[in-house]
């Protein structure tokens, strides 16, 4: 699934701070429960948006507090779509390197978009790499 | 906002010291700062220490808990320690899984096969 620029339903913006982003996490993790997604999916989209929010504050706004980080979503009783954008530069995914390589399996960080990308539907980014787009298929 | 305190429970079990995670979630920041700090701490205060990190009680973790693992691996590597995991849950197995970090760490499914595969 490409990178939807259409507006989702709910926005939240909140600064750069990852107190507050918990406090999304789990209004998105409730919804989900709420609309039936299982304990299973939903240990996935808790991994997911955690990776997702920490690379947004850490990686993208630096830890900037000035700095702000949205969280848009929609809750489907089939499908979770979430965006999480940072106020940084943007990255390349492409270029983040295998975290299972023999070379770089004892480096202690570099795994939060493998981690997304193996729990979820889809991953994907916007052109410049500042938002990433989470996709979970109700399971 | 007050700061997550690391709740772990620490016992000594002949030569292996066990260390139980307390909490559901290991996932704020602060909080696995907080654990490695312990973590640190006990095998610093020890020679040839023998660890058990006992994870009945954890259901999420995120990648900056199995980054703090993986520091404290070769902390214990260099004072010629021994590190042991046990009592994983399945969803949690499976990060370790998909990681291939089950590959890196001695994971057993029991504290006692845990505590066989440490001495």
């Amino acid at each position: 699934m490409p990178f939807d620029p259409h507006p989702l339903p709910h926005q939240i913006v909140i600064e750069s701070d990852l107190g507050a982003a918990r406090g999304v996490e789990d209004l998105i993790l409730r919804e989900a429960e709420r609309v039936g997604f299982s304990a299973e999916c939903a240990f996935a989209v808790r991994l997911a948006l955690e990776e997702a929010v920490v690379n947004a504050h850490k990686h993208g706004n630096r830890c900037d507090p000035t700095k702000h980080i949205t969280v848009s979503y929609e809750i489907l009783p089939h499908r979770l779509v979430v965006r999480v954008r940072d106020e940084g530069p943007g990255f390349d995914p492409r270029l983040v390197p295998d975290c299972t390589a023999p070379d770089r399996l004892s480096l202690p960080n570099g795994r939060g978009v493998m981690l997304m990308r193996a729990y979820l539907d889809d991953v994907c980014y916007n052109e410049t790499g500042n938002e990433v787009q989470l996709v979970k298929e109700r399971c | 906002m007050t700061e997550p305190q690391a709740n772990l429970s620490v016992r000594q079990q002949g030569a292996v010291c066990i260390v139980e995670f307390q909490d559901r979630k290991i996932l704020e920041e602060l909080a696995i700062n907080q654990i490695g700090e312990q973590l640190s701490e006990i095998v610093e205060s020890a020679t040839a220490p023998r660890l058990l990190l006992d994870f009945k009680n954890v259901e999420h973790l995120s990648s900056a808990a199995l980054g703090m693992l993986i520091t404290l691996s070769k902390q214990l590597t260099e004072r010629q320690g021994k590190l042991a995991l046990a009592n994983i849950h399945p969803q949690i197995f499976e990060v370790f899984k998909i990681t291939r970090l089950n590959k890196l760490f001695n994971i057993q499914d029991t504290t006692e096969d845990a505590i066989d595969a440490l001495r």
